[in-house]
C-alpha cells in the first residue's frame, strides 16, 4: 500500500510517498497564496492508496481530500524516528514556527515546546533578515559564516529586528557581522527552547532552516550533543505523516 | 426576547456598540455551544441565562433596585458574596472576558497588560457592560500589580469604586489584614445598604452561598465519570454563570442537572466516547464569554473535566462554617475560608500545584493544561514550576499563554493536538 504523507507548511508544501517504509516518491513546492492549489498540483498524478495530511493547513486538506491528520509535532516526531533510530531530541525550525521535541525511549513523543504566535526567529525571519540585507538566502549564510565577529541584534520580533538592522547599516555595520548576529540571535532563542524540553541523545535538526549550513554551525558548536540533519531536512514532516498512515 | 432598549438607554449604554456586542455574543453562543451534540437537556436553563444575560437578568437587577435592594459588581472570587446576602445586596461578576474596545483600553491604559484589565476597560469605557452601570459599588480588589493599578484609572470612571486590600503572604498578619478588610467592606455594605448585618442574616448569606457552592461541587464530582457526562464547555459555562445568576435559582437549576447527569452516568451514557483523552485546565480565570482554549481543547479529541480556576474549583471548592452566635465569629469563619484560596499572588502558594495534582487524580485526567492570561505575571511565572512538579509526578502537561484575540488559534491548536496526541500514546 502505497501512503502519502502531506505537510503543509507555511511556506512549503511537502509530499512524501511511503511503500512498505520506503520512500518511494518525495517532492516539494513553494505554498503560495493558494495552499490547496498547491497541493493538488503536487499530488497530481502521484499515485496513492491513502493519504495522512499535517503542517498548518491540515485542517484545510481535509475538508477537500480523503485524509488523515497528525499534528506536525507527532509528525516530525516520527519522521525523524525513523530516519535516526537513536534520536532523542528533534528540533524543527519551519517558515513560522519554531518546535523542540523530546522524545521517550521507546520513541514516543514526550514534551514539546514552540515558539510564540509570531514568526519570530523563524526561517520567515531569516528570509526578512536577508532581504533588508540585500542578500538572497545562500548568500545571507555564506556573509555570516565569513565574518569573524557578530553584531549584537537583541529583538527578535521580525519587524523590530528589520529597523535594528538598518539602523546598524546605518550606522556603519559590516554587513557580513550583522548577519553573523541575525544567525546567532537565532540560534540562541532555538537551543533555549530545546533546553526547556531536555536536551537527550541524538539530535535531529529538520525544517527549511536546517538547509540554512551558518545556522547548522552555529547550532552544533553551542550543543555538545551530536546533531544530525537529514539529506532533506524540510519531508521530515511528510515523511512521519506517511509513516504514521502505514502504522495505522 | 422583550424590548430591552429602554432600559439599556436609561443605564447610559451605547445602543449600536451594544447590539453589535449582542450579535457577535449570539452567533460565537451558537458555533460554541447550540452545536455540541448530546447536550443534556438541563442546560437549557444556561442557554436561557445567556440569552438574556444583557436583558431579563438585568431587568431583574432593576427591579431589585426599585425595591430598595443594591448591586455589588466586583472582578475576584475574594470578594465576600455572604457579606453582600447578608445585606441582601445582590453580587455580580463583571464583563471582562472578551476583546472588546481594547483601543479604547488602551487610551488609558499600556498595551502590555493582561486582556481581562483591558476588557473591563474596554467594556466600561465603550458603555456596553450593563452590570457595571447597575452596580452601585464596584469592589476592586489588591490581587495582581495590574490590576491594582488600573482600579486607580476605573475610580474616575465609577461612581463609587471600593478597594479592598489583600494579604500576598499566608501568613497571621496576612490573615489580620483579610479579617480587617472584610470588615471595613461590611462596614461599607452597611453604609450603602442602610442595613446593619446581624448574625442571622450572615447565617443565612452563608448557607445560600454554601448551597451555590455545593452545587458546582456536586457538578465537579460527576464529571470523574468516563463517558464524560457533559462537556467541559457546558461546565465551564455553569461555573461563569455562577457569579451573575440570582443565586438560590442557580442552586436549584445546578442541582436538577445533576439528577440528569447522574442518570447518564448510571447509563453509561456521555457526551464523548468513553476512553477520550481527559484534560483538566489549570490556571487564569475564563470569564464570560472567554471559551477560546476549551473549544479548542473539546474539538481536538480530548474533553476537559476540571479546573483549577477562580470561576472553577479555586473559587467554590471550600465551603464557610456557619457555625458562630455573632457577626465577629462569623467573619472570623468567612476569613478562614476565603484565606485558603490559592491564587497565585500568593508567596509561597505551594499548595496550589498540590490541589491540580489532586483534581488530576480525581477526576481522573490524563493530563493538565496550564492556561495562562498573556501578561499575568503570577500565573505565568507559576506555570513553570507548576509544570516541572506535574511532569515529575508522571502527569503531563502543556503550558498555554494567550490572550483574547483569536489570531493564535491555529497555533494553539497544534499545540492542543500534539499534546492530545501524547496523552493518546501513553
Amino acid at each position: 500500500m502505497r501512503i502519502a504523507g502531506i505537510d503543509i507548511g507555511s511556506r512549503t508544501v511537502k509530499l512524501v510517498v511511503v511503500e512498505g517504509g520506503n520512500v518511494v516518491f518525495a517532492k516539494k513546492r513553494i505554498t503560495s497564496h493558494d495552499p490547496l492549489v498547491t497541493t493538488r498540483e503536487l499530488l497530481r498524478g502521484v499515485p496513492y492508496d491513502r493519504a495522512v495530511a499535517t503542517g498548518y493547513g491540515r485542517h484545510l486538506l481535509k475538508r477537500y481530500i480523503d485524509c488523515d491528520i497528525i499534528s506536525e509535532i507527532k509528525a516530525f516526531a516520527l519522521g525523524a524516528k525513523a530516519l535516526v533510530p537513536s534520536c532523542r531530541t528533534i528540533l524543527d525550525i519551519g517558515g513560522q514556527d519554531t518546535k523542540a521535541i523530546s522524545l521517550n525511549e521507546a520513541g514516543a513523543m514526550n514534551k514539546f515546546e514552540m515558539n510564540d504566535k509570531c514568526a519570530a526567529g523563524t526561517g520567515r525571519f531569516l528570509e526578512v533578515m536577508a532581504t533588508a540585507l540585500g542578500f538572497s538566502l545562500v548568500d545571507f549564510a555564506a556573509a555570516a559564516l565569513s565574518a569573524v565577529r557578530a553584531e549584537k541584534i537583541n529583538s527578535m520580533c521580525t519587524v523590530f529586528a528589520e529597523s535594528e538592522v538598518i539602523s546598524l547599516v546605518a550606522q556603519g555595520a559590516r554587513r557580513s557581522e550583522v548577519a553573523l548576529g541575525i544567525h546567532g540571535s537565532i540560534v540562541s532563542r532555538s537551543v533555549a527552547l530545546l533546553n526547556r524540553v531536555g536536551v537527550r541523545g541524538d539530535i535531529v535538526f529538520a525544517g527549511g532552516v536546517a538547509l540554512n549550513s551558518c545556522v547548522r554551525q552555529l547550532i552544533d558548536s553551542r550543543i555538545a550533543m551530536h546533531v544530525v540533519v537529514p539529506d532533506d531536512p524540510q519531508i521530515i514532516g511528510a515523511l512521519g505523516a506517511a509513516l504514521y498512515g502505514e502504522q495505522h | 426576547m422583550s424590548d430591552y432598549r429602554e432600559m439599556w438607554s436609561h443605564l447610559g449604554l451605547d445602543l449600536k456598540s451594544h447590539d453589535a456586542l449582542l450579535t457577535t455574543l449570539g452567533s460565537a453562543y451558537r458555533d460554541i455551544f447550540l452545536s455540541q451534540k448530546d447536550r443534556p437537556e438541563g442546560m437549557k436553563y444556561f442557554d436561557f441565562v445567556m440569552s438574556e444575560v444583557h436583558g431579563l437578568r438585568i431587568k431583574e437587577l432593576m427591579d431589585a433596585k426599585a425595591q430598595g435592594r443594591i448591586v455589588i459588581g466586583s472582578y475576584c472570587t475574594f470578594v465576600t458574596e455572604e457579606l453582600i446576602l447578608a445585606v441582601d445586596g445582590i453580587s455580580v461578576g463583571l464583563c471582562a472576558g472578551a476583546e472588546f474596545n481594547f483601543a479604547g483600553a488602551e487610551e488609558v491604559l499600556p498595551r502590555n497588560l493582561c486582556p481581562l484589565i483591558k476588557s473591563a476597560f474596554g467594556f466600561k469605557m465603550g458603555k456596553v457592560c450593563p452590570y457595571i452601570e447597575a452596580s452601585d459599588v464596584v469592589v476592586g480588589e489588591n490581587t495582581c500589580d495590574g490590576k491594582k493599578k488600573s482600579y486607580e484609572v476605573l475610580s474616575q470612571m465609577v461612581k463609587d469604586l471600593f478597594i479592598m486590600d489583600l494579604p500576598q503572604m499566608k501568613s497571621e498578619t496576612g490573615k489580620q489584614l483579610l479579617k480587617a478588610e472584610y470588615r471595613r467592606f461590611v462596614e461599607k455594605l452597611e453604609a450603602v445598604s442602610g442595613r446593619k448585618i446581624t448574625a442571622d442574616a450572615l447565617r443565612k448569606g452563608i448557607e445560600t452561598t454554601n448551597a451555590k457552592r455545593s452545587a458546582v461541587k456536586r457538578l465537579a464530582a460527576i464529571r470523574k465519570a468516563d463517558p464524560a457526562p457533559i462537556s467541559g464547555l457546558d461546565a465551564l459555562l455553569v461555573n461563569q454563570i455562577f457569579f451573575f445568576d440570582d443565586p438560590a435559582r442557580f442552586t436549584d437549576s445546578v442541582n436538577k442537572l445533576c439528577d440528569e447527569l447522574e442518570e447518564r452516568v448510571g447509563k453509561g451514557a456521555g457526551v464523548f466516547p468513553k476512553g477520550t483523552a481527559r484534560v483538566l485546565i489549570s490556571g487564569c480565570p475564563m470569564a464570560v464569554p472567554n471559551w477560546k482554549v476549551p473549544a479548542i481543547v473539546e474539538s481536538s479529541n480530548a474533553v476537559i473535566v476540571g479546573e483549577e480556576s477562580c470561576i472553577g474549583e479555586r473559587g467554590a471548592q471550600w465551603l464557610t462554617d456557619g457555625q458562630g452566635n455573632t457577626v465577629e465569629d462569623l467573619l472570623e469563619r468567612i476569613t478562614e475560608r476565603y484565606f485558603k484560596i490559592d491564587c497565585a499572588v500568593f508567596t509561597p502558594n505551594a499548595s496550589r500545584v498540590d490541589h491540580v495534582r489532586e483534581m488530576a487524580e480525581k477526576y481522573d485526567a490524563d493530563g493538565v493544561i496550564h492556561y495562562s492570561l498573556q501578561f499575568c505575571q503570577p500565573y505565568i511565572i507559576e506555570s513553570g514550576p507548576a509544570e516541572r512538579e506535574l511532569e515529575k509526578q508522571g502527569i503531563p502537561t502543556l503550558r498555554l499563554e494567550t490572550d483574547y484575540s483569536q489570531e493564535d488559534t491555529g497555533q494553539l491548536r497544534t499545540r492542543v493536538e500534539a499534546f492530545v496526541e501524547r496523552l493518546r500514546g501513553r
